[in-house]
C-alpha cells in the first residue's frame, strides 16, 4: 500500500449529485429487513381485507369506497407507513452509530439525505399506492375514479410524509414515537375532525388532488387544489433543507 | 506526510467540559492516546473525525479545517469505537460499499485488498451479525483502510479482543506506521500503549497531562511516590526500620486499619528493602498491598505533575 490517498479516477461532478446507489442500497436493505417488512407488509393487507369484506356483503358502492380510502387509507395507512419508511430510513443508524461509516466518506450530506428520501418515498408508496388502487377497484370498480384519485393522492402524501418523517429521523432520537403521535391524533384524528387542524394536514393537502381527479364531486377537501399542491411542496421542500442541514452537523459524541 | 493540528481546542456539553484547552500534533508514525475511561479522548478522537465541533479552537489536518468537510474524508479513515455497523451485510458487502463510497475507481479489487490487510477473507461472506468482538474490529478496519487513507484514526481498537487478535492489530498498526501513515489509536491501558506506539499523549481528565516516547511516560509513572498499606506482628519495630531507610518518605498509623501507611519515594529500594528489614527485626509481614495502583491515581500523579 502506498501512502497516497486515491483519488477516484472520474470524480464526482461539481453540483450536488442528488443520488447515490451504495446508500440507496444500504437504506433500501435496512428498510425491507424481514421484520420491517412485516410491518409494512400489515396495513396494506388489512385494507385489502376490509375492501373485499365490504364488497361481498354490500355490492359495489361509492360512498363505502371514498369512507375507507380516505379514512383509513389516506388518514391512516399512508403516515404510519410513511413513519416506518421515513424515521426508518436514518434513524436506527444514527441510534446504533453506524451512519458513522457512511458519514466517514466523502459523499455530500444532502446527497444522502436526497437518496434516502427518494428510497423513504419510494417505499412508502409500493406499500401504499398498489394497495390503495386495488381496494378502491374490489370497492367499487374504480366508479367515477376513486380508486385512482386515492392512489395518486397516496403517491403525493407519500413524499411529504417521507420528507417530513426523514427529517424528524435525523432531529430526534424519538422519532419513531413522535412520528405515531403526529400520525395518529394528528393527521387521522384531527385532521378528519378538527377544521383548523385540517388545513394544515398533508392529509388534507393531497386530498385536494384526489378531488380534482375524482368525478361528480365524489371526493372534497378542506383545502384549494392550488393551496393544497403549494403546502405540498413547501413542507416537502423545507424538511428536506432542515434534514440536510442538520445531518452536516450532526454530532455523534464520544463517551 | 499527513499532520493534525488542534489548536486550543475545548468541547464542553454544557456545563460539563469534555476537553479543556489542548493543543496537540499528531504526525506520521503511530501515536497511542492514552488516558482513563471518560478522560475526553473519544471526544478529542471524534473532533479529529469531524464528527464533533470544537466548542473553541480549531482541528485541521495541513490546515484543512476538518469538521463539516467531507472532502476531509479522502484522507482519513475512522475506525470508531461503536458496534453499530449495517449488520445485515456480510464482511464484504460493507469493506465494498466503503470503497464506493469513496468513489474508487475500482471498489471490488480494492476490497479484496482491504480484506487481505486484515485477514478476513475467510469469513468475508458471512454476515456481519454473525461476527465476534474482534471480526467486527478487523472489517471496520478493512473499511477503513479501503481508501489507503494518509490518516488513521482508532477509537478504543483493542477492546473485547483476544490476545491473537490484538497481536495482529498490532502488527498492522506497526506496518501502517511504518509505512509512513499517520496512525492515532486511544486506550486506557497503559501496556497497549506501551507495546505500539513510538509515540503517546497522556489525557486525564480532558487536559492534556503529557506527551513523548514511551520511555519518559514509563518514567514518569513508576518515579512517583508508591503507597503501600502494611500489616506486621510488630508495627511500631517496623516502622521504625522503614523510617530510617532512605527509600520511604513517610509513615502512618492508620488506627481503623490497625496497618502501615508507608510511602516509598523510591520503588524500587523499597521492594528490595522491606522483606530485608522485616527479616532483620525479626518482624512477621503480615500484609503488603499497594493502595493506589489503580490507573486513575498514576494518571492524577501525572497531571499534578
Amino acid at each position: 500500500m502506498s501512502v497516497t490517498t486515491q483519488k477516484p479516477a472520474g470524480r464526482a461532478p461539481a453540483g450536488p449529485r442528488p443520488y447515490h446507489p451504495t446508500v440507496a442500497r444500504l437504506t433500501r436493505r435496512a428498510l425491507l429487513g424481514r421484520r420491517r417488512a412485516l410491518i409494512l407488509l400489515a396495513l396494506p393487507v388489512l385494507l385489502l381485507v376490509i375492501a373485499a369484506l365490504i364488497r361481498i356483503q354490500t355490492g359495489v358502492d361509492d360512498r363505502a369506497a371514498v369512507e375507507i380510502l380516505n379514512g383509513f387509507a389516506l388518514a391512516a395507512m399512508v403516515p404510519l407507513i410513511g413513519v416506518v419508511a421515513g424515521t426508518g430510513a436514518i434513524a436506527p443508524e444514527i441510534d446504533d452509530g453506524s451512519i458513522a461509516h457512511l458519514l466517514a466518506t466523502p459523499v455530500r450530506r444532502s446527497t444522502i439525505i436526497l437518496t434516502k428520501l427518494i428510497v423513504a418515498i419510494g417505499v412508502t408508496m409500493l406499500f401504499t399506492v398498489p394497495s390503495i388502487l386495488l381496494a378502491g377497484v374490489l370497492l367499487n370498480e374504480n366508479g367515477r375514479q376513486i380508486a385512482v384519485a386515492f392512489a395518486v393522492a397516496a403517491a403525493v402524501a407519500s413524499v411529504a410524509y417521507g420528507a417530513i418523517f426523514l427529517m424528524l429521523g435525523v432531529i430526534s432520537r424519538n422519532a419513531v414515537v413522535i412520528g405515531l403521535i403526529y400520525a395518529l391524533v394528528w393527521e387521522a384524528l384531527f385532521g378528519q375532525l378538527v377544521p383548523g387542524a385540517q388545513t394544515l394536514s398533508v392529509q388534507q393537502w393531497s386530498l385536494s388532488i384526489a378531488a380534482r381527479i375524482a368525478e361528480g364531486g365524489a371526493v372534497t377537501s378542506e383545502v384549494t387544489l392550488g393551496a393544497g399542491v403549494a403546502l405540498l411542496c413547501a413542507t416537502t421542500a423545507a424538511a428536506t433543507w432542515y434534514a440536510m442541514r442538520r445531518l452536516r452537523s450532526l454530532t455523534i459524541a464520544g463517551e | 506526510m499527513a499532520t493534525l493540528h488542534i489548536d486550543n481546542v475545548s468541547r464542553w456539553y454544557g456545563n460539563v467540559v469534555a476537553v479543556n484547552d489542548i493543543s496537540l500534533e499528531i504526525g506520521p508514525g503511530v501515536t497511542g492516546l492514552l488516558g482513563p475511561n471518560g478522560a475526553g479522548k473519544s471526544t478529542l478522537i471524534h473532533m479529529m473525525a469531524g464528527f464533533l465541533a470544537p466548542s473553541t479552537g480549531r482541528v485541521t489536518l495541513d490546515d484543512r479545517v476538518i469538521w463539516r468537510n467531507a472532502e476531509a474524508y479522502r484522507s482519513i479513515g475512522l475506525v470508531p469505537e461503536s458496534e453499530g455497523m449495517y449488520d445485515f451485510l456480510t464482511g464484504r458487502e460493507f469493506v465494498r460499499a466503503a470503497a464506493e463510497l469513496h468513489g474508487l475507481p475500482d471498489p471490488g479489487a480494492a476490497t479484496d485488498r482491504a480484506l487481505a490487510t486484515v485477514e478476513m477473507e475467510y469469513a468475508a461472506d458471512r454476515r456481519i451479525s454473525g461476527y465476534s468482538k474482534g471480526m467486527r474490529q478487523r472489517v471496520k478496519m478493512a473499511a477503513a483502510l479501503v481508501h489507503e487513507p494518509a490518516v488513521l484514526l482508532l477509537d478504543e481498537p483493542f477492546n473485547g479482543m483476544d490476545p491473537r487478535q490484538r497481536m495482529q492489530l498490532m502488527e498492522l498498526l506497526r506496518r501502517m506506521g511504518g509505512e509512513g501513515r499517520t496512525v492515532l489509536f486511544s486506550s486506557h491501558i497503559l501496556e497497549e500503549v506501551e507495546q505500539l506506539a513510538s509515540h503517546i499523549e497522556v489525557i486525564v481528565a480532558g487536559r492534556h497531562a503529557a506527551s513523548g516516547d514511551f520511555r519518559r511516560i514509563r518514567r514518569l509513572m513508576t518515579d512517583r511516590p508508591h503507597r503501600y498499606l502494611l500489616r506486621s506482628d510488630d508495627d511500631r519495630t517496623l516502622a521504625a526500620a522503614l523510617i530510617a531507610d532512605p527509600s520511604v518518605s513517610g509513615i502512618e498509623f492508620d488506627a481503623a486499619e490497625n496497618a502501615l501507611r508507608v510511602q516509598a519515594s523510591d520503588f524500587h529500594r523499597f521492594a528490595e528493602r522491606l522483606p530485608r528489614l522485616a527479616r532483620d527485626h525479626r518482624v512477621r509481614l503480615l500484609t503488603v498491598s499497594p493502595s493506589d495502583e489503580s490507573l486513575e491515581s498514576v494518571f492524577a500523579y501525572l497531571v499534578s505533575a
